[in-house]
């Protein structure tokens, strides 16, 4: 096998990989959100039979619509959903940058031994499952839970705190989960930025905090980004956490989708709205693009 | 003092009595730990001098400039700029500028930001700041890469646009720390002269942290030696090099053959050593030596004469065998075995095309130098 070909086999893995298990079944999801429900199993019409026959397929084809984006626009529930998804994810991204910052700066600032530690810390609650962790915050957060119990020995309540069920349980629960994902980007950011730099900037007229601000902080741009966007995007889309943690009135586009799908066996209405979210979801994707490419290319040069 | 090497310098306040030090280090120590950087150490440095601190690594040099800079607080003892202690002043208030060994430019700032950047903490206007940069980047000659960011620079034009950023400025103080390290070779030579150049053009006061002794002779006025946080010699490089003060000083600096020996005769002209090799040395010293005392004699290799035939006077000649020797173009080395087995090293210029006595290997030759060529240095 020549060079040329062992080089496109290689980049055709990856691609292939991409082909079978994310654009075909997108194209599925893609395809069922234009169709109608039916009674049936599947639970939709038209089904395209390979012993169909063109003249048949052509008329199958003709059966689909956009009904189901048009009932997406009709019911306001959608609409609330996406808006209070992309609200709480936003939130919890901006706390967890709040968070992850100062957590990673002081990772990146402490002595090179404890570092290796620092970041297995940060990794260490991967080792359990995810669903047993956000369980484990309701056994936390509910009336009688720890944190409860814990304030009200300390006397800075007198009655229990209603967090379980909540919006604030949902934003603690992303925010916990997620935080991993904000911390590593921006600590591999500011771990390999050069602490000359600052001492460059104070030696030129800044004190320390300037120094942040004009050097370590625009620096560590790319690792923003990029902590942001991994926690942003998954969360947008989040069901579990506000499954298990969130009140009846916290909407989510997560579990909006869970309920089409499996509660009113509406599989052409949940297609719609999974392929919907994909494409609110493609602009921050594209961002976060951008500034990998841009970052990779600053570096190779 | 007698004149050494053979340039005289007309700058010489470390000499005049009545000149004022612009810094002042005064018992100077730090500590990390256990470990102790700079022990106890006291150094004057003059405006416009330009003075180096050689030493090997670990040896505390980049610990007192970062203490000059404000990095690193001292444990004991004061710093003073023109008499102001500078004790608990922080280094964006002190009047000193560094240009740091990896240049330490900001990656996401062009060029002329980057030089512009300590005047604009300054706040001072942007018509001015512009034509500062300007003026500091033609003095660089780095115009034209005003709008280029550092990873699109090579090496050498990184280290004149750090030069042009920690000038820019004005500090009363430029402090260096190995600025040149990361440049090759012919680059590094070249650029030794345009910085003594530059600093003697602006009348600055530098203070360059280097480990290469020939940095440090092609550049400055005067060279600490510092070994284990404490200086061993400061001096001008042709005194610390004809004249080192310990076989220290006299090791680290070149190379150099070292004869222990018993003074025999001594007095205010000329010492007598009786080597354990069995050969008498005699050197002019100055001064009147205890008959029976341990010194040593140091000789530059570049000081002795090889010779194929006994030189006339029989007076601090040795004969041994040509045990190795390397053709370097200006000038050839010898390695010469003495009968002892003392390897002895002598260079010989090559002042003509041809030489007129040709060596080779295993030779018998004679090895013979003036009675002011050594250094006596006490043990």
């Amino acid at each position: 096998m020549g060079a040329a070909a062992r080089r496109w086999l290689l980049i055709a893995i990856p691609y292939l990989w991409l082909l079978i298990f994310f654009l075909v079944p997108f194209f599925l999801v893609f395809k069922i959100s234009f169709s109608q429900t039916n009674i049936a199993i599947p639970p939709y019409l038209p089904v395209f039979e390979w012993t169909d026959g063109f003249a048949v397929w052509m008329e199958k084809l003709r059966q689909l619509s956009l009904d189901n984006y048009l009932w997406l626009t009709e019911d306001p529930l959608y609409f609330n959903a996406y808006l209070s998804s992309l609200k709480i994810a936003f939130v919890s991204t901006a706390l967890a940058l709040a968070i992850g910052y100062p957590l990673a700066y002081g990772m990146a600032r402490a002595p090179a031994h404890w570092r290796p530690l620092l970041v297995m810390l940060v990794i260490l609650p991967f080792w359990t499952s995810f669903l047993i962790r956000v369980y484990a915050w309701i056994g936390i957060l509910r009336r009688e839970g720890l944190l409860n119990q814990f304030l009200q020995w300390l006397g800075v309540i007198d009655q229990p705190l209603t967090i379980i069920n909540t919006d604030i349980a949902v934003y603690i629960g992303i925010v916990y989960s997620y935080l991993p994902f904000m911390v590593l980007p921006l600590y591999a950011a500011l771990e390999r930025m050069d602490e000359s730099l600052i001492e460059a900037a104070q030696d030129l007229g800044c004190t320390r905090l300037a120094a942040f601000w004009k050097i370590t902080f625009p620096l560590s741009l790319p690792g923003i980004v990029a902590g942001c966007m991994l926690v942003f995007i998954p969360a947008v889309g989040e069901f579990v956490i506000p499954d298990l943690l969130g009140g009846s009135d916290t909407l989510m586009i997560g579990r909006t989708l869970w309920v089409e799908f499996f509660s009113n066996r509406d599989w052409p209405v949940a297609s719609a709205v999974a392929t919907l979210l994909l494409l609110i979801l493609v602009v921050p994707i594209v961002i976060f693009q951008y500034y990998q490419a841009r970052t990779r290319e600053a570096e190779t040069r | 003092m007698r004149s050494l090497g053979n340039i005289r310098r007309s700058f010489a306040p470390w000499s005049d009595a009545n000149a004022k030090a612009m810094i002042s280090i005064r018992n100077v120590t730090k500590r990390f730990g256990d470990f102790t950087a700079v022990d106890n150490l006291s150094l004057d440095i003059y405006e416009r001098e330009f003075f180096a601190l050689l030493g090997a690594s670990g040896c505390g040099k980049s610990t007192l400039l970062r203490m000059l800079a404000g990095f690193e607080t001292p444990n004991e003892g004061a710093i003073l700029l023109d008499g102001v202690d500078l004790t608990g002043v922080p280094p964006y208030r002190r009047p000193l500028n560094m240009m740091f060994q990896s240049y330490a430019l900001f990656p996401h700032m062009t060029v002329a930001d980057n030089v512009g950047f300590g005047l604009k903490q300054e706040k001072m206007a942007k018509p001015a700041i512009a034509e500062r940069v300007a003026q500091m980047l033609k003095l660089v000659k780095m115009s034209e890469f005003a709008g280029r960011k550092p990873h699109q620079l090579s090496g050498g034009q990184r280290q004149r646009v750090a030069l042009a950023r920690a000038l820019a400025k004005q500090p009363k103080v430029l402090l260096l720390d190995e600025p040149l390290g990361a440049l090759d070779k012919k680059l590094r030579e070249e650029t030794q002269f345009e910085l003594t150049d530059l600093q003697y053009d602006l009348g600055l006061t530098f203070v360059v942290v280097t480990h290469d002794q020939e940095e440090a002779m092609t550049m400055a006025d005067r060279i600490a030696v510092m070994d284990a946080g404490q200086i061993r010699q400061v001096a001008t490089p042709a005194e610390v090099y004809e004249a080192p003060n310990s076989r220290f000083v006299a090791d680290f600096i070149g190379s150099i053959n070292l004869f222990d020996g018993e003074v025999t005769r001594s007095d205010a002209a000329l010492t007598e050593l009786q080597s354990p090799e069995g050969f008498a040395l005699r050197m002019v010293d100055g001064q009147s030596r205890g008959i029976g005392s341990d010194l040593t004699l140091g000789l530059r290799p570049e000081k002795i004469a090889v010779t194929h035939t006994k030189p006339n006077s029989g007076v601090n000649a040795v004969e041994g065998e040509v045990w190795d020797l390397a053709y370097l173009g200006d000038m050839s080395i010898f390695h010469v075995k003495l009968d002892s087995g003392k390897i002895i090293k002598a260079s010989v210029v090559n002042a003509s095309r041809s030489g007129s006595e040709v060596f080779t290997y295993h030779d018998r030759v004679w090895l013979s130098f003036a009675e002011d060529a050594g250094v006596v240095l006490e043990r």
